[in-house]
């Protein structure tokens, strides 16, 4: 094959990659849009398998069907609960395959054209380098994160004296490790620059608290990206270059959004250790405000009596289980005529877009289901706001409270319906450490219960 | 300088850059509900990175640098696997109305 016609047949393959992640605009052209991606990939694979320079494909078979193998058996036995352990595992895989790749350009780099052993023209050496750097800290930083999600280590936030010095000087010890290649290479500083690398992924994760994980899952994501374009220049490959730059905007843009989710700001978020800086909580005089709490045939009664229902989920529900129940509960409403709808703030569950595939799995219709912006004015011509395993995201003060730790957060405005049915199991504060005022207000009504039985039992009462 | 003296790294440059802002506005015009299968489609397609893996495992003869090109391989293929099947399994629970 020409270099000429491979490198066209890399073409049709990136532009096909950018058809996928265009279908994902809407539901109905998305699956159109994953094919599309496949063939894509099918297209990149054979065509590199067509080059002269590969003779054996024993090895790359067995290569294929083993990989294909494992990724097969985990993406189709893991739980939508625990997708973003998928999403941090097969981002850290990208990153350690970055690095098996720099580790083999810089053994043989007569097979990829950019010189001899330890005689790599200085630009592809200091591209490598920063290639497979960027792949360590993927790697490592994305094994933490798992483990964090996981609940393999502790998810509280990781953080001890002078840390951000230590990180801020071993940031600049590797760069300037990457430019010196220009001017020596050595095995030793090969490999000293991947030990540094996977060690400073390690030291950027820890301090970041689990609640955060949105944020670090959507960054790595966008670092796996951008390893694969540091490859791509090592290899003079534009499909990689392509490619690596789609899925490094995409992360980062998703990591802003979710940045903005949360009114913090990119830096706040990976400087880390959200909730210890200043254990200074206000405890409002809580005492003598007063809350009303109900039964399940209270919340049963009200909802039955409504014509409009919101349903404000949280990550509380995934990990009660409840999705199921939940949407027993709405069915049953909507055959009496009901209205039901789905509010979802951006950083409701453990990763971008987390609660709409949790509701879509329980075979909520995603029409049902709306964005923050999309719903939040409807609040004020609803009957009842049905709040269930979410706190902070309905919490007023991040509006009226400058003092607020969440001030200017963007929240659901849950308090203008009639009716709020807030369901807890207690009355302890969320992720923020912030009381909800919503507690308090004349019309909230607190079911306390676990997320599932409360569902249940409403299902029971309303039968 | 002649056109056809151009420097590859300026010429990958041109791509990348191109590239970024194609991804910006594609990505921006993603419905939020579709947030997560993005995520794993881009996990799948950032695995392109095998391209370089097969010409590190492809020669007849046996060194160090086709180890590590296998290990490569074998990641890659997990990647693109897992993340277009895991994409499509969460596709196919979006559904309509009745």
């Amino acid at each position: 094959m020409t270099e000429n016609l491979s490198s066209l047949l890399y073409l049709a393959s990136s532009v096909c990659f950018v058809l996928a992640i265009r279908g994902l605009n809407s539901p109905e052209t998305a699956r159109v849009g994953n094919f599309v991606g496949i063939f894509g990939m099918l297209i990149a694979i054979l065509t590199t398998l067509a080059l002269p320079s590969i003779l054996s494909y024993e090895l790359i078979l067995v290569a294929i069907l083993l990989g294909g193998g494992i990724g097969t058996f985990l993406a189709l036995k893991t739980k939508m609960t625990s997708l973003p352990q998928l999403v941090a595992l097969f981002n850290s895989v990208v990153g350690l395959a970055a690095c098996f790749v720099a580790i083999a350009a810089f053994y043989r780099p007569e097979a990829y054209g950019i010189g001899t052993f330890l005689d790599i023209s200085s630009l592809s050496i200091v591209e490598m380098n920063l290639g497979s750097a960027i792949g360590a800290i993927t790697f490592t930083g994305s094994v933490i994160a798992f483990a964090k999600l996981q609940g393999l280590v502790s998810g509280s936030p990781v953080t001890f004296r002078g840390q951000h010095q230590i990180n801020a000087l071993l940031g600049i010890i590797l760069s300037s490790l990457i430019i010196s290649t220009i001017f020596e290479q050595t095995e030793i500083l090969f490999w000293g620059i991947l030990c540094l690398s996977f060690v400073l992924g390690v030291l950027f994760i820890i301090p970041i608290g689990g609640a955060d994980m949105p944020v670090v899952i959507s960054m790595l994501n966008s670092y796996s990206g951008w390893a694969a374009c540091g490859i791509g220049f090592t290899l003079g490959n534009i499909l990689m270059i392509i490619t690596g730059a789609l899925v490094g905007a995409s992360g980062a843009i998703l990591s802003y959004i979710m940045c903005k989710g949360m009114n913090r700001s990119f830096f706040n978020v990976i400087l880390g250790g959200f909730g210890l800086e200043d254990p200074v909580i206000q405890k409002q005089n809580t005492a003598d405000k007063s809350i009303k709490s109900g039964t399940a045939s209270d919340g049963a009664f009200i909802m039955e009596n409504a014509s409009s229902v919101i349903i404000v989920p949280g990550y509380g529900l995934a990990v009660a289980q409840a999705q199921h129940a939940l949407r027993e509960m709405a069915d049953i409403l909507q055959e009496r005529g009901i209205e039901v709808r789905y509010a979802i703030h951006p950083v409701a569950g453990r990763m971008p877009g987390h609660m709409n595939v949790l509701l879509a799995e329980a075979s909520v219709p995603y029409e049902s289901v709306l964005e923050l912006d999309m719903i939040n004015r409807d609040f004020a011509q609803t009957d009842v706001a049905f709040v269930i395993g979410a706190n902070d995201v309905t919490n007023p003060a991040a509006k009226t409270d400058s003092s607020s730790p969440i001030f200017g957060m963007p929240v659901l405005d849950v308090e203008n319906a009639k009716t709020v049915l807030f369901v807890k199991r207690s009355m302890a504060s969320g992720y923020a450490g912030v009381e909800n005022q919503l507690f308090f207000k004349d019309n909230t009504m607190m079911l306390f219960s676990d997320a599932k039985q409360m569902c249940d039992e409403i299902v029971q009462t309303l039968k | 300088m002649q056109p056809d003296s151009i420097d590859p790294f300026i010429f990958g440059i041109t791509v990348l850059v191109l590239a970024c802002f194609i991804g910006y506005f594609v990505v921006w015009r993603v419905t939020p509900a579709l947030h997560s299968p993005l995520m794993s489609v881009t996990n799948a397609i950032s695995s392109v990175i095998i391209v370089g893996a097969f010409i590190a495992a492809g020669p007849a003869t046996g060194n160090f640098a086709q180890i590590m090109g296998f290990f490569a391989v074998v990641l890659a293929s997990v990647n693109i696997f897992g993340g277009f099947i895991v994409t499509q399994r969460m596709l196919s629970m979006f559904k309509k109305k009745g």
